[in-house]
């Protein structure tokens, strides 16, 4: 790990202060510190933000709105979460290890890294990494690729299980720059497709902190997060559906559909929604929703199975949830 | 970096590197070795210690973070010669073999009980609004964070099994 300096302030402003753009913020550090030790990241400062008081869930007039630094074990406990936002509380619950659930922060979560190999290997081309330097992932070794949102320059794969449940759920990230300003940015703004930039991840600048996430009242009850992975427990997502659904009288008048394992962010597509809405449920029309979630899918070597995965999921989690 | 870490009850006053982690400010610079490192990136559970009540990954965490907190280790489970009901069902059951994951296993499940008890859910949980009952799968899910090169994996939920049901 390279040096660096340690610093914990007990305000925002501090915070926002003493972060320069070689500095990063650390909440549990899960990932932060996992990427220093194979200098992947190399940040001269590290400001601690866990004395900020950004620990807070608070119902808020159209919502709640958890503190950036909520741990993702305490946010999948929260009686509100569990009772109201229940596709969060099971995608969180999906994730990681009940250890780094205790440490691991929503906005760390948020912004965790691909877990891409080559992204990780310093003596591997990484066009994250290193902007410019190639690709080794394309003509290498997928498996935890994305096969949506990809580039000529980049197939890494957004890996986190709450951002899915927190797409689907049209949630907004807090943010405050270093002038002490505020602003929200609907996930689907805040992070950007690879392009020929594939190093610019969010549209967060370097120095600005999240200070929270604002869930809107849900669009509907019916939730169900559904995760397969190569193991039955402690593995990131080869495809994970996240629904929120409401049906009345037979048929679903609402639908809001986010996939993990899939995109270089957590995907959604406006299609299957549109497609869904009106409709009473059935296998044919569940078949067509896998069909226009796969139309454009890039499905390189190795990542093949990817497709009829994501299709059998989506039907299993679109039954569930209206039945 | 002056800190000062509170491990097992006692205060040490240390001088550290503040890329020293958590892991190896016990064990290099405290010289408690009971937290082991299998993998050093989160992914097995041997270095798991439990910080203010709660089980961690000692060796994705500065110790510089913890200068507040109370960290309970390994060895800090027992009552002086005493093992705690964990400890002894571990041996009853031969819940180890080589005994490397074996420190973080003790503590992960210690702080996995008192998680239960205060009704958090699991993956496998059915009901999110519901009690929580430590089932055969319930016990393996909540303790997926710790891998066991040994595969004692039957003697450890057995042993799990018998202190939950106390
Ligand atoms: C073995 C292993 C298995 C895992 N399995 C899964 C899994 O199955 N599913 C899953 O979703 N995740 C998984 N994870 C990833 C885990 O969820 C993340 O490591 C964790 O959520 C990151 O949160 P953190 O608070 O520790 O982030 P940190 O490591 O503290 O930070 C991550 C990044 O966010 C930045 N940052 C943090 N807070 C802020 C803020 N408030 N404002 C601006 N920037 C900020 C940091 O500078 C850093 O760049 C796994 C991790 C490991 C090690
Ligand atoms: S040494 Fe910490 S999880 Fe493996
Ligand atoms: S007893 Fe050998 S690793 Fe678990």
């Amino acid at each position: 790990m390279r040096p660096f300096d340690y610093h914990r302030p007990e305000t925002s402003n501090d915070a926002l202060n003493l972060a320069d753009e070689e500095a990063a913020f650390i909440g549990g550090g899960t990932n932060l510190l996992d990427l220093m030790k194979l200098e992947v990241m190399t940040p001269d400062q590290l400001v601690d933000i866990n004395r900020l008081g950004l620990d807070q869930i608070d119902e808020v007039s159209g919502g709640i709105r958890i503190g950036a630094t909520v741990r993702n074990s305490d946010l999948a406990d929260d009686a509100r979460i569990r009772r109201n936002w229940s596709v969060l509380s099971r995608a969180l619950l999906a994730g990681a290890s009940p250890q780094l659930r205790n440490r691991a922060t929503t906005a760390g979560n948020l912004l965790q890294r691909t877990r891409c190999p080559y992204f990780q290997d310093i003596d591997a081309p990484c066009n994250k990494r290193v902007p410019g330097s190639g690709c080794a992932a394309i003509g290498g070794e997928l498996r935890n690729h994305a096969v949506l949102g990809t580039s000529d320059h980049c197939i890494a794969l957004h890996p986190s299980d709450m951002a899915v449940a927190m797409r689907a759920l049209d949630a907004e990230v807090i943010v405050r720059d270093a002038g002490g300003g505020t602003r929200t940015t609907a996930l689907v703004e805040f992070y950007r497709l690879p392009g020929d930039t594939p190093h610019i991840e969010t549209t967060l600048t370097p120095g600005e902190l999240i200070t929270g996430v604002h869930l809107p009242v849900p669009a509907g009850d019916r939730q169900v997060y559904r995760k397969v992975r190569d193991r039955a427990s402690y593995a990131f997502a080869l495809v994970s559906t996240a629904a929120v659904l409401r049906m009345e009288n037979g048929k679903i008048v609402s639908a809001s559909l986010a996939f993990g394992g899939l995109g270089t962010m957590p995907w959604r597509n406006e299609e299957i929604e549109a497609l869904l809405t009106g409709e009473a449920p059935s296998n044919a029309l569940f078949d067509k929703a896998g069909e226009v979630l796969m139309k454009e899918a890039e499905l390189r070597e190795g990542l093949e199975f990817k497709k009829p995965l994501a299709q059998r999921v989506l039907k299993a989690v679109l039954t569930e949830a209206t039945q | 970096m002056q800190t000062t870490l509170t491990v097992n009850g006692t205060r040490h006053q240390l001088d550290l590197d503040p890329r020293v982690t958590l892991l190896d400010a016990l064990r290099e610079h405290i010289g408690l070795t009971g937290a082991k490192k299998g993998c050093d990136h989160g992914q097995c559970g041997a270095c798991t210690v439990i910080a203010d009540g709660r089980r961690i990954n000692a060796c994705l965490t500065l110790a510089v973070m913890h200068a507040d907190a109370e960290i309970v280790t390994v060895e800090g489970l027992a009552e002086g010669k005493t093992l705690s009901a964990m400890q002894q069902a571990f041996l009853d059951h031969d819940g180890m073999q080589c005994g490397y994951c074996t420190p973080g296993q003790l503590c992960s499940a210690t702080a996995m009980l008192e998680e239960a008890r205060a009704g958090r859910a699991s993956h496998v949980t059915e009901d999110l609004e519901g009690t929580t009952r430590l089932t055969r799968d319930e016990i393996t899910e909540r303790m997926s964070g710790n891998l066991c090169r040994c595969a004692c994996y039957s003697g450890i939920v057995a042993a799990i099994e018998k202190v939950a049901a106390e």
